[in-house]
């Protein structure tokens, strides 16, 4: 047990090579539009991979990571609204004549950038510690999260002096002197999108590879048993659920100057439930399957929102309950478990169905 | 003179009117393998829950070694001091092979942190082994631990038990659903653990027990109703009226 995963570790940095080269040389296939909207996927790919991380290891399924998404994106919305306007236009529109204190430090690159990572881990940890220290898990849990998303909505909404309102932060100019409206900015906005998402995923693979990795599958199949073994299972959920909302703050950031835009309807349920259906079709605890998920879903959703714009949302749900009935370990399971037999696990879902809602930890009762 | 390593004083656990125990007096010596025994909701597994954390009592103490009142820790941390906990269905990480299910019992104390930093050296892979051999499972080191059979847990959760070296090891109905075979090997495997440590079992099954145990302590309705030896308590007439008597005719039902 020595050797094998060490050679099999070498072929998966082989592949992760050969992504990041083909991701490198899309800006010279793709138009300009295909681009920027690719590079918009592989943020949200960013996000799945912090979703990956507490759902797919840990078993914390998270229905308001659109919050976490959202305040990154709303720092860097903030930083790039004062490179264009002194007093934001949404501002003087409330009546306000002065720029409000806590605003004033995101006029700074120092301040917002690592602003957009630190204030929805921060904002995680105070969720968390509470949450899990109480041992509120499960779906509890999920509902406790969406409710916060909901809060958050309301609240930035309510707060139109502060934050936009409905519309959000828009009209933003420029990044660092360079024009959001040239092409050649959008181009180094990908570069930098992807050189993020490679970070980002070699920072996983590490965590999920070292110990650290185990200790999270333990909490998922069997925390209690971990707890009586003397670990502190409260101490590791939070702190993984800090990383996690920290990538979700980084993806958001990412996210704002590509599209140029950020509002509440970015951060709400939808969106939050639309981050877990990346990962759960892509396939929960691999890492390749959330950023396929990620960018798959979302092809998906341009194509028909573009060709049938009414039929998307129904299609979403279909998609959703049709991999969670036939390939619950997603596209990922799929392709593991042997490409050509998935007319054999069509035919035998209700078995296997059956079998799961059976076994305790939700995988195939293969051995009872 | 034996040295008391877990004693119980005047333990009353509470569940919304139900006294699962009843101002419960009882402890246990360093190096002794005792038995507890009792009809169904005597109490027994709630005696281990108190003891291990995972139920608060009413009222009472809970000291453990040189008289440290353990009952207000979090679970985690009686752990660490030595107080191991068997459960009754077999509790293993399926996902992890048997190597690494021994590993994360063995590498409790590294915290966030540590997890990501350290790695294995030769001296606890050796020990990882040890413990295997024990079990009897060290072929299967790195076969998922989802694939072993009932027994086979079982074992493997004991080795996940005393791969830390606990100075108390909980151990709830072990032969539990195993076979003939199985329980004898169960049998030694829990003497064997017994020689370095105090042992405390629940079991059910009589025939085990007699092949196990030196002292039983005999439980009914959340207090403790006997203790002596196996030919004591088989011997005495409460026992009989309580328990014993019931007990066969309710494995003659089975």
């Amino acid at each position: 047990m020595d050797t094998k995963p060490a050679k099999s570790a070498i072929f998966r940095f082989k592949w992760f090579a050969l992504v990041m080269l083909l991701l490198a040389l899309a800006p010279f296939f793709l138009s300009d539009f295909r681009l920027n909207l690719f590079g918009k996927f592989l943020t949200f790919a960013i996000v799945a991979l912090g979703i990956d991380l507490i759902w797919g290891y840990a078993g914390i399924l998270s229905l308001g990571h659109g919050v976490y998404f959202g305040l990154g994106a709303y720092c860097m919305g903030a930083y790039l609204k004062l490179q264009a306007e002194d007093l934001p236009d949404f501002m003087s529109w409330s009546g306000l004549t002065e720029l409000p204190r806590f605003w004033k430090p995101f006029y700074h690159a120092w301040f917002a950038l690592p602003m957009t990572l630190l204030i929805p881990m921060l904002f995680a940890l105070l969720v968390g510690f509470p949450t899990f220290r109480a041992r509120i898990k499960g779906v509890y849990f999920s509902i406790l999260t969406q409710a916060l998303a909901l809060i958050f909505v309301t609240l930035f909404i309510g707060q139109q002096p502060y934050t936009g309102g409905t519309n959000g932060i828009t009209n933003l100019q420029s990044i660092f002197g360079f024009s959001l409206a040239e092409p050649a900015t959008m181009r180094g906005l990908y570069a930098v999108t992807v050189l993020m998402l490679g970070i980002a995923y070699l920072l996983c693979h590490w965590l999920t590879h070292t110990q650290l990795g185990k200790v999270l599958v333990a909490i998922r199949d069997g925390e209690n048993r971990l707890r009586f073994l003397g670990y502190n299972p409260a101490l590791f959920k939070v702190l993984i659920f800090a990383i996690s909302a920290g990538l979700a703050g980084l993806a958001g950031a990412l996210f704002v100057p590509q599209v140029g835009i950020i509002s509440p309807s970015m951060m709400g349920i939808l969106p939050s439930v639309e981050m877990a259906i990346w990962v759960a079709v892509g396939g929960r605890g691999t890492l390749k399957g959330a950023v396929i998920g990620a960018v798959l879903v979302n092809a998906a959703k341009s194509y028909f929102s573009e060709n049938f714009p009414e039929l998307w949302l129904y299609f979403l749900g279909v998609l959703f309950i049709s991999f969670v009935l036939l390939f619950p370990q997603g596209i990922m399971g799929f392709w593991r478990k042997g490409r050509f037999k998935w007319m054999t696990s069509i035919l035998r879902w209700r078995e296997t169905r059956f079998a799961r809602s059976s076994s305790p930890n939700g995988l195939p009762r293969k051995y009872h | 003179m034996a040295v008391t390593i877990i004693y119980l004083e005047d333990v009353t656990v509470d569940f919304n009117g139900f006294k699962a125990l009843h101002g419960v007096n009882f402890f246990v010596d360093y190096g002794e393998l005792r038995v507890l025994i009792g009809p169904n909701g005597a109490g027994k597994t709630t005696l281990l829950d108190v003891i291990c954390g995972w139920v608060k009592p009413e009222s009472g103490r809970v000291l453990y070694g040189e008289g440290k009142d353990i009952q207000r820790l979090t679970e985690h941390k009686i752990a660490r001091l030595g107080i191991s906990r068997k459960f009754q269905t077999p509790s293993v990480f399926v996902n992890l092979t048997l190597f690494e299910n021994i590993e994360l019992s063995l590498r409790r104390g590294e915290g966030f942190w540590g997890t990501l930093s350290s790695s294995l050296n030769g001296e606890d892979r050796d020990r990882i082994f040890s413990i295997l051999n024990m079990i009897g499972l060290a072929d299967k080191s790195s076969e998922r631990a989802g694939s072993l059979s009932h027994g086979e847990k079982q074992w493997l959760e004991l080795g996940m038990n005393i791969v830390v070296q606990p100075s108390l090891l909980l151990v709830d109905e072990p032969v539990a659903g195993m076979t003939g075979r199985e329980r004898e090997k169960t049998g030694e495997l829990l003497q064997a653990i017994a020689k370095d440590r105090s042992v405390l079992i629940v079991e059910h099954d009589m025939e085990f027990v007699r092949q196990i145990a030196k002292k039983v302590t005999v439980l009914h309705e959340g207090s403790v109703l006997c203790e002596g030896s196996m030919e004591r308590i088989q011997n005495d007439p409460t026992v009989i009226e309580v328990y014993l008597g019931r007990g066969e005719k309710g494995e003659r039902e089975c």
